[in-house]
């Protein structure tokens, strides 16, 4: 097995080849149609090279299960997310449909790059279900049940009480999810605005197209102007079909933006992990408080803190001595057990937050560098666009001037 | 901030008008009264800090072809050259109106002198034009850019609407000038030449196209158009139905592209507030917001260029048309009169002397408008050649144009996108 520590990636290859379509019967024996995705691995080895790679079939939702499964297991890990499931930010050409061959095909490259970067993952790379995800086709399902991953998993209403009562979040913390916030924010409305700008860029494009159709038409009545009409409407026509290369290819700039719309989620869910681990500790260390205060009390009889009990007593009467030597003594190891309680959500704030924050560091120069890149390879779109714009119209404009 | 944002149409500054001796011989004439649009484009900065660099091929070749006269001469030597220019605003109690400059140099003794500057409105043109269908009515007469103004729609005032009618008159005139018959008329000689216009001006400002008394035939029937002016009608209606398709899509085409510009306009500054709130990104998310910035300003300048100079040449081809149509008509006219009287004069019985010179008259008649015609013709098809060559020309010159100012833009961002070393170094 992978230690703990090095990267799968370095010693594995791994692709999702190929998508399918399938169809057959679904949990309540209705037919379905879905698409399923080839995965291929090969293990390099020092003494011989694999030279046929191992593959198996998975569905979208088997990738899901073991996003959920990495979530719960490691929740101090910024986890990559997954390709969307539905499309979503569509110029009108675009089909939204889940079916249509490009979206599968932008899925297809999706997954592979969630695989690729759970497994240069420090943490996710080793883990064992991970690699099983890859290498076993059946039983892998049963497999992950088995960890009892589902019981660990924070209930949604539990993270929001934690996020609204945690007094004394670390501040690096939510200047994170603030981050979170914002990137989420302003990369949808990049999104959106960037798919009514290629809807626009679309039309025109194409209306161009009428031009050739009309210098031909125009060339047929004339003399000695009719060749130059007629080759530079076929420019017209050539300018025209240019675009939809041009925003298929904005579309893997838009899906570059995507992943990090959905890294945002995952980082503020790692910041929502702190904030239910300092609230848990800071409920553990007030109710060890509030039990200490109750064993002073009953200790000089004095009451402080309010309590039923206290009231009732008053209403009923005092209780007798040995009730009180048995509530102190229950106090006692309630006491006792709270300290240690404390003492190990104490521990584990501190290594969540030391894990979580390295993870979110390296999370950081990750960004950085791949929006970066991401950026100068959308400028040199642009620059291509406008070289073949050039070409266009010189063209054409060679062909005017010879009309 | 630049001058670019201002989309709005600028009013011209008013002045009174000025005396001749005032006004500045054309060859002395500044640059700048004749290429007003090149200011705007100094205003284009990259996101490095260096201005755009747009003193391409392309736009100096289109500042030639403002400057230029017709280049088709048939090897003669002109005699005779026609500007328009310096248009002013006139303010006066009854009216506001533009004057534009009319230079004239010749060499033709037909002038008393070799050099004219003189002062004149759209109405003397639609004068000039009158007076030349009606004394000239067997040649084409070059149209005139539209008199009337929708107000409130379009300002009759603004730079561009005025440069765009500028440029129109200022053809009308050269294509008068380049006309073997019509720049002899007298008519012409004295637009050029007379100080004062108002008192010769008669009373055919009233139609558009003023129909010519003498010429009045009406009522005859022509039996058939004679192949060679049949097939110059199919032509001009088919040309018609081309050019109004074509000024259809260019118009469709501005219209996608000015709601481009919508959406870029809202794009480029989301860049912007992303940059707020990155540091090791800020620099290169600023800078692609000043990239679309940059080609947000070329996109409106060349919708701008397409709507001033490229529709407006369109329609005045298809008005130019409608006059032509016209013409025609009035020489199946001139032919059924011939036609009819000829009959008349062969069934007649008695042979009266009057009718046979009345019959002649008409023949020369016919032969002279057919002469006539048949030889605008041909200057017409040059003519109309050159012009959509220069027109079309001029339409993949300023997209060329466009996509240059956004090349620059992009090639300028690719090294502010790829400079670590700044960044890395700022941070402690």
């Amino acid at each position: 097995m992978v230690e703990k520590g090095t990267s799968l990636l370095k010693m594995m290859e791994i692709s999702v080849a190929e998508a399918e379509k399938r169809t057959g019967k679904n949990a309540v024996n209705m037919q379905e149609t879905y698409t399923v995705y080839l995965i291929e691995t090969s293990v390099e080895h020092i003494i011989w090279t694999n030279p046929v790679p191992d593959s198996l079939w998975r569905r979208y939702s088997e990738f899901e299960l073991l996003r959920n499964y990495l979530l719960v297991t490691y929740p101090f890990s910024v986890v990559p997310p997954l390709p969307e499931k539905r499309a979503e930010f569509v110029w009108h050409k675009l089909s939204a449909d889940n079916m249509d061959p490009d979206f599968v095909e932008r899925r297809r490259v999706g997954l592979e790059n969630f695989l690729l970067r759970v497994a240069s993952h420090p943490d996710l790379s080793s883990d064992k279900i991970f690699y099983s995800f890859l290498t076993e086709e059946n039983g892998w399902k049963e497999t992950v049940f088995e960890t009892g991953f589902q019981a660990k998993a924070d209930s949604r209403l539990k993270a929001l009480n934690a996020t609204f009562r945690v007094k004394n979040p670390d501040k690096r913390f939510a200047e994170m999810k603030h981050y979170g916030d914002e990137l989420q924010s302003v990369i949808s409305q990049l999104l959106r605005v960037r798919a009514r700008a290629a809807d626009r860029l679309y039309g025109v494009y194409k209306v161009h197209g009428n031009y050739g159709r009309v210098f031909s038409e125009w060339s047929a009545i004339e003399k000695e102007m009719g060749d130059g009409l007629q080759s530079a409407g076929h420019h017209m026509d050539a300018y025209a079909a240019s675009v939809d290369d041009i925003l298929e290819e904005e579309e893997h700039y838009a899906d570059q933006l995507k992943e990090y719309l959905f890294y945002a989620d995952a980082l503020r869910a790692v910041c929502r992990k702190h904030e239910l681990t300092q609230y848990e500790l800071e409920m553990a260390a007030q109710d060890l408080t509030s039990k200490k205060q109750q064993r002073e009390e009953l200790a000089t009889g004095t009451i402080r803190t309010f309590s039923l009990k206290g009231m009732t007593s008053k209403l009923f009467g005092q209780e007798t001595p040995e009730q009180r030597e048995a509530k102190l003594k229950m106090l006692e190891t309630q006491i006792e057990e709270g300290e240690e309680l404390v003492k190990e959500r104490n521990a584990e704030c501190e290594e969540f937050v030391k894990s979580a924050w390295v993870d979110i560091e390296r999370f950081k120069e990750q960004k950085d560098h791949d929006l970066r890149e991401a950026l100068i390879s959308y400028a040199i779109m642009q620059i291509s666009m406008c070289k073949k714009g050039i070409q266009v119209w010189n063209n054409a404009k060679e062909c005017f001037s010879k009309m | 901030m630049s001058a670019m944002s201002a989309g709005a149409p600028r009013s011209l500054a008013s002045s009174g008008q000025k005396s001749i001796q005032d006004i500045l011989h054309p060859l002395s004439a500044e640059e700048s009264a004749l290429n007003p649009g090149s200011a705007a484009e100094k205003d284009l900065i990259l996101p490095n800090g260096t201005p755009v660099d747009t003193s391409s091929p392309a736009s100096s070749s289109s500042l030639l072809n403002r400057l230029q006269l017709d280049d088709d001469l048939d090897g003669e030597t002109r005699d005779l050259f026609v500007t328009v220019d310096d248009p002013k605003k006139h303010v006066s109690t009854m009216e506001t109106y533009i004057t534009y400059r009319v230079c004239t140099k010749t060499t033709r003794t037909e002038f008393d002198l070799p050099e004219y500057s003189v002062r004149r409105r759209y109405q003397d043109f639609d004068w000039l034009r009158n007076k030349l269908e009606e004394s000239q009515p067997t040649h084409l007469i070059p149209p005139l850019p539209e008199k009337f103004v929708m107000k409130g729609v379009v300002d009759r005032f603004s730079e561009e609407f005025v440069e765009t009618r500028r440029k129109a008159l200022d053809k009308f005139l050269k294509r008068v000038a380049d006309h073997p018959v019509l720049s002899f008329n007298e008519h012409f000689n004295a637009f050029l030449s007379a100080k004062d216009l108002n008192k010769r001006q008669g009373l055919a400002l009233l139609t558009k196209m003023g129909e010519s008394v003498k010429y009045v035939t009406g009522g005859y029937k022509l039996r058939a158009r004679p192949v060679e002016f049949a097939a110059m009608g199919d032509y001009l209606d088919l040309f018609t139905q081309k050019l109004g398709t074509i000024d259809r899509i260019a118009q469709r085409i501005i219209k996608e592209q000015s709601e481009f510009l919508m959406e870029l306009r809202e794009y480029g500054p989301v860049y912007s507030s992303w940059s707020s709130f990155e540091e090791d990104l800020h620099d290169p998310l600023e800078g692609v917001s000043g990239c679309v910035s940059n080609c947000s300003s070329a996109l409106e300048e060349l919708t701008e260029d397409m709507s001033e100079d490229f529709l407006p040449v369109l329609r005045e081809y298809v008005l130019y048309i409608e006059s032509m149509k016209n013409v025609l008509k009035k020489r199946d006219q001139v032919q059924a009169e011939y036609e009819t009287k000829l009959e008349a004069v062969v069934f007649r019985e008695d042979k009266k002397t009057p009718v046979p010179t009345d019959v002649e008259k008409c023949q020369d008649r016919v032969e002279c408008f057919n002469a006539d015609l048949k030889a605008d013709w041909d200057r017409w098809e040059n003519n109309k050649r050159q012009d959509f060559r220069q027109l079309l020309t001029g339409m993949a010159d300023k997209n060329i144009q466009y996509y240059e100012k956004c090349l620059a833009a992009w090639e300028s961002l690719i090294p502010v996108l790829q400079d670590k070393q700044e960044a890395e170094g700022e941070t402690s």
